[in-house]
């Protein structure tokens, strides 16, 4: 141990007494609050949520009629249920190989410093901060089979307007879309922020060498930015799992419940027919996704790590 | 020579320009199409207006409903970044600067919000805001969604509180300055930086939070101005000029205060990103 070290440890030390009444305070009173509130509203509700998901129960009273997995038995012999998964499944997939892809390679068009570009980031970006709920509105317009821009287009094509959002086939693709809209400017962003971070030397380096663009693209860039665009895969496929609030105003579920995400198909089947213990048990079913996407995360970027 | 780099930087412009115009064209559409009459609306959607009638943003602005969800809002977004703000950046504090037995369980169990999505617990946090006597007040909105946030937050506090300088808290200690007093005299002054990252994330997805909203809150009067749009969406299923007004109105805030603090959104969402 060096001198300095070891006199500011005695030091510490001889002071501890006094200290240990400063620091008790601030543990007792700075802490509590934030371990309260997420105790009671995100760790608790957690918890039951998975002991109401063995019971058949509306809300009112105490959950008394246990049914052991008789829930998690009706959800997963729901057709619906699993067409709400296929829907997330492809929203996923859309996500991480179009939305990811076409994000990356706006960030490498813009990511330089300049005032356009700047402009560019800042528009391709806004997408992000509006409201899903509007975002949906405003598409939902767009598609619209009557007033909409849609509607126009497939006027001015001689055609009959298709009435998108109302079409089994079509529905479910155009909430892709929007998804695509709304989400592609975050993940744009993530990849400049670590695209600026690339020292140019290695990029002049390269250069020089007599690589040519997308050589540098694909053999320096890309390997450099890989941990931004693991952490990007995980919030699109994060994300993907909750989509809730763009597909309410686009369809609610709808037509036939044939567009429905795990969390709309959670919201229509569970909580607006007050049934706590099947939509709980949805619930946990969600939660054992998240929990397994995370972990395969964490083992993906450990892996990248060692 | 000239011509063989100016066709890739013109290909370049072009693809810029397509996704500028995928962005904009339903923003436009939209904040047009409150101009327009419903007639018009119909034979010309995504066009200039040929009149500009202002007759249905100005029926908006004169709706004391229409003021009311917006209060309602601004009412819950503020309280839930005061909220955020303490409540995170005392917690992250005390990591940050603290060691004691258990802090780093602690630490993980905080974090564990991370992970999973916040529709999981809707159903039991609906019952337990209702057995709470909750139901239909901000206080429904206000304290989940902070709960909800406070794992980001303290991950974004605990790592700008780590970078001050270890110094200064030694010479303050020296002269006598407690943990609680160095946190308001110190540490809170010069975590400007992140304080507003924090506060603007808050802000935003509480501003833009639906799903809480719908499960928790009844009563118009209390509508936030998601609630309020998906209502006026139903009443004037058939108007549309008059829900575009309404969606172009509501979200003009957003992009004021996107454009005027995006530079806290970008570092909060990089600085997340980094960690994450």
């Amino acid at each position: 141990m060096s001198n300095a070290t070891s006199i500011r440890a005695s030091k510490s030390n001889s002071i501890l007494a006094d200290l240990m009444s400063s620091k008790g305070q601030a543990v007792l009173l700075m802490l509590p609050p934030a371990f309260l509130l997420f105790t009671l509203f995100v760790a608790l509700p957690l918890f039951d949520a998975a002991y109401y998901s063995l019971f058949k129960w509306n809300g009112y009273g105490t959950p008394t009629d246990f049914v052991w997995l008789g829930n998690f038995r009706q959800v997963l012999d729901h057709g619906i249920f699993w067409q709400s998964v296929r829907n997330t499944l492809i929203v996923l997939a859309v996500s991480l190989f179009i939305q990811l892809p076409l994000a990356l390679g706006l960030a490498l068009m813009v990511y330089e410093k300049t005032p356009a570009n700047t402009l560019f980031r800042l528009v391709f970006f806004l997408p992000y901060i509006l409201a899903e709920i509007a975002s949906g509105l405003i598409w939902s317009f767009v598609f619209d089979g009557n007033a909409g821009v849609a509607s126009a287009l497939f006027k001015s094509l001689g055609m009959d307007p298709v009435f998108i959002l109302a079409d089994r086939h079509w529905a479910f693709l155009a909430i892709t879309l929007v998804v695509v809209w709304k989400y592609f400017g975050f993940h744009m962003m993530i990849f400049v922020a670590a695209l600026q971070s690339v020292p140019k030397e290695l990029l002049e380096a390269a250069r020089l060498e007599g690589a040519k663009r997308w050589e540098v693209v694909r053999f320096v860039q890309v390997p450099l930015i890989w941990a931004a665009i693991g952490v990007s895969a995980f919030f699109a496929v994060v994300g993907s799992l909750q989509l809730f609030d763009v597909v309410i105003p686009l369809t609610n579920g709808g037509p036939s419940n044939s567009t429905h995400t795990i969390v709309t198909y959670l919201y229509t089947f569970g909580l607006t027919r007050t049934r706590i213990g099947f939509g709980s048990a949805v619930g946990v079913l969600l939660f054992i996704a998240a929990v397994g996407v995370s972990i395969f995360y964490q083992r993906q970027t450990n892996k990248r790590s060692k | 020579m000239i011509s063989a780099r100016l066709i890739p930087q013109l290909a370049r412009l072009a693809i810029l320009l397509i996704v500028v115009t995928f962005v904009l064209g339903p923003l436009t559409v939209a904040v047009f199409g409150g101009f327009k009459t419903n007639g018009e609306l119909l034979a010309n959607p995504f066009g200039i207006p040929s009149h500009w009638n202002t007759e249905f943003y100005s029926a908006l602005l004169n709706d004391p409903s229409f003021w009311k969800y917006l209060g309602n809002s601004l009412i819950i977004s503020l309280s839930t970044v005061v909220l955020t703000l303490i409540v995170a950046a005392a917690a992250a504090y005390v990591f940050a600067q603290i060691r004691f037995f258990g802090s780093k369980m602690l630490m993980s169990y905080l974090l564990a919000g991370l992970v999973f999505p916040f529709a999981t617990a809707i159903l039991p946090l609906f019952i337990k805001v209702r057995d709470f006597g909750l139901l239909d007040s901000y206080w429904a909105v206000i304290l989940p969604q902070t709960a909800f946030g406070l794992s980001l937050s303290i991950l974004l506090f605990k790592t700008f509180f780590e970078q001050l300088p270890k110094e200064l808290f030694e010479a303050a200690y020296v002269e006598g300055c407690g943990y609680i007093r160095f946190f308001w005299r110190f540490t809170l002054p010069l975590s400007t930086p992140i304080l507003a990252t924090v506060g603007v994330f808050a802000f935003v997805q509480s501003w833009n939070n639906f799903l809480l909203p719908l499960v928790v809150i009844n009563s118009r009067e209390l509508f936030t101005w998601p609630l309020g749009m998906m209502q006026f969406r139903g009443e004037f299923l058939v108007e549309w000029n008059r829900v575009l007004a309404f969606i172009t109105l509501s979200i003009l805030p957003a992009v004021v205060f996107f454009v005027a603090a995006q530079k806290y959104i970008v570092a909060g969402l990089t600085g997340g990103a980094v960690k994450g």
